[in-house]
């Protein structure tokens, strides 16, 4: 039934016709699922039959896990084709099928032929490997540089904020304060890691102060300018009302500056993992940038790949972390429906 | 100066809520990007009476809207003395109250909160009962948790009305309120700030380019020349309310008004 046949009884002059088609309901069957799921079975039973040139542990694992998503993307197909959860994936359709597509090219031109040779092409069943078999070192250099990132951004977006709001709300701050940040901001923090190193008691309350520096500037110069670009009625209209300074600052001028607030934690946040890398491969002697040059040392590839998907997954994860705060707190921005 | 037209005006007892406002050879200037003076107002003189509504009728950029900061207190006049109920005025007293042509309402914040604003600032704690009765005086009912980027021109620049008439203003200050609206709006909105005016008994200055909406909304019209902005003429209307654009001491005094205007080459 379409929705339009459903009140022919009230409407008989619009019943669809070939001149006005009824909308079309979407079909059971989901039939970019039924591909991929065929990508994915077929790079399976690839990867399962045709034997390695030199045997890798984990290639049957590989082959299973390539099989078992399948097996889910073929019965999400068939079964689940009207369901909500299985909607939802619907636009990533096309993805999964090149994905599949990929990773079973990837294994026949390394692991199975070799017409990409070893040690700087390493077979993806390698990396998995990296995962199931050094995942304790993995997730220990995951949390050094948790302790790292999160406590250096934290710190430098706060003073970042309050430096911001500060330079951007009064002309005696601005004028000592901006020059600074007109100066100093541009250097990258990490040219500042030789000092960094002498002055601090260790490499790590180097490192979370480099990683301060580096947010807290990008959020300090978009705070400033988003609170000086105020719209002066704003501040009028209070004033008439009854707003004392303090007020003025809070609710009026720290609302209206949020948008750009974000844009600063944004780039600052960007900016703090180079330096959280940069500090860790030349100091730290632990976390993800030190595992990252620990494995180039070693020569050992397949751990250099595994942990730079590691920290993609990682970061971008942060990033979209950012952006969900920053959705609910200007949901009013969102709001664009109009009666 | 014109002289009033003859019709009697029955003025009624001075309101106790409205301010007199007191404009003493007033001038002003800005200081121009070119390091020169921008003289806005020269020697203007006049007197608002409790409750009286007063319309300031002139071209764009003569120093109106000047003159109404002023009153608002958010700036104090380069030479003369503006004075309330005979207190100079040396800053912004949620007594007086102004509303842009812009609604300006923050868009961060609810109908609700924008309203509330003034009662916040204050540190009124007790503000939902209030903040509803004003939104029901404008026509806002049901549109209390919208946001600003939700409503539509005409009830942004209620929502905008309510928020200074939340305070109980003794004196509004209008700067062009209805310029930004289309004419059916606009016609709506005049009747509505006519029954607001009439019920409150504040003292209303009401800054305007439209000849008709001065006539349809003030007692008296002030006439201003253009930059520096000094008083061409002055009208008592003196018309019973509601008034009609078609009545014949209306259509008089309009033609004199654009007299006025014409003389002072404002079209």
């Amino acid at each position: 039934m379409n929705d339009i046949a459903h009140h022919a009884p009230d409407l008989p002059a619009i019943a669809a016709t070939a001149d006005w088609p009824a909308a079309r309901e979407a079909p059971p069957f989901w039939t970019t699922g039924a591909v991929a799921a065929t990508v994915w079975l077929a790079g399976s039973a690839i990867n399962y039959h045709w034997p390695d040139l030199s045997p890798w542990a984990r290639t049957p694992l590989l082959a299973m896990a390539q099989g078992a998503l399948g097996v889910l993307l073929l019965g999400a197909a068939i079964f689940g084709g009207r369901t909500r959860q299985v909607r939802y994936f619907h636009p990533a359709g096309r993805w999964l099928v090149a994905l599949g597509a990929l990773l079973t090219v990837w294994v026949v031109l390394t692991a199975k032929t070799a017409l990409l040779p070893l040690p700087f092409f390493p077979p993806p069943q390698s990396i998995l490997e990296v995962y199931t078999d050094d995942y304790a070192r993995l997730l220990e250099s995951l949390w050094y540089s948790a302790w790292l990132l999160v406590p250096g951004f934290v710190a430098g977006a706060l003073a970042g904020f309050g430096a911001g709001v500060a330079i951007g709300w009064s002309r005696t701050v601005h004028y000592w304060g901006h020059p600074i940040l007109r100066i100093v901001g541009p250097l990258p923090a990490t040219a500042w890691l030789p000092v960094a190193f002498f002055f601090f008691p260790s490499a790590n309350s180097a490192s979370i102060f480099l990683i301060a520096l580096s947010t807290g500037f990008p959020v300090a110069v978009l705070t400033a300018s988003g609170i000086s670009g105020v719209n002066s009625a704003y501040y009028d209209i209070a004033r008439t009302l009854g707003a004392n300074e303090r007020f003025l600052i809070a609710r009026i001028a720290i609302p209206a500056a949020l948008p750009s607030v974000f844009v600063g934690l944004f780039m600052g946040l960007g900016a703090s993992f180079a330096v959280l890398i940069v500090a860790e491969m030349m100091g730290v002697k632990a976390g993800l940038g030190f595992y990252l040059q620990w494995a180039q040392g070693w020569a050992a590839y397949a751990n250099l790949y595994g942990v730079l998907i590691l920290m993609a997954l990682l970061f971008s994860g942060l990033i979209s972390l950012l952006f969900l705060v920053r959705d609910r707190v200007l949901a009013w921005q969102k709001e664009l429906v109009r009666w | 100066m014109v002289s009033a037209v003859t019709v009697p005006l029955t003025r009624e007892a001075p309101s106790p809520v409205g301010i007199r406002a007191q404009i003493r050879g007033v001038s002003h200037h800005y200081p121009t990007p070119g390091g020169g003076l921008l003289h806005v107002l020269d020697d203007v003189t006049f007197t608002v009476e409790p409750g009286e509504c007063v319309a300031l009728l002139g071209p764009s950029g003569c120093g109106k809207s000047t003159l109404l900061r002023l009153l608002a207190g958010l700036e104090q006049p380069g030479r003369g003395k503006i004075g309330a109920d005979g207190v100079r005025i040396v800053g912004p007293d949620p007594s007086r109250l102004l509303v842009f042509q812009d609604p300006t309402l923050y868009p961060w914040r609810t109908v609700r909160q924008n309203v509330g604003l003034g009662l916040e600032a204050r540190g009124i704690a007790d503000r939902a009962r209030r903040v509803d009765e004003v939104l029901h005086l404008v026509g806002l009912d049901g549109f209390a948790d919208a946001y600003p980027n939700q409503l539509s021109g005409g009830m942004a620049q209620r929502a905008a009305l309510a928020r200074v008439l939340v305070n109980d203003p003794r004196l509004l200050l209008l700067d062009e309120p209805l310029g930004k609206l289309d004419a059916l709006t606009r016609m709506t909105m005049q009747a509505e700030l006519l029954r607001l005016w009439q019920n409150a008994g504040f003292t209303t200055l009401l800054v305007t380019h439209d000849v008709e909406e001065a006539l349809l909304l003030a007692q008296r019209v002030l006439v201003f020349t253009p930059r520096p902005a000094r008083i061409a003429a002055s009208f008592e209307v003196g018309l019973d309310y509601p008034r009609h654009r078609d009545d014949r001491h209306f259509v008089e005094l309009r033609r004199r008004i654009l007299e006025v205007v014409g003389h002072s080459d404002i079209l």
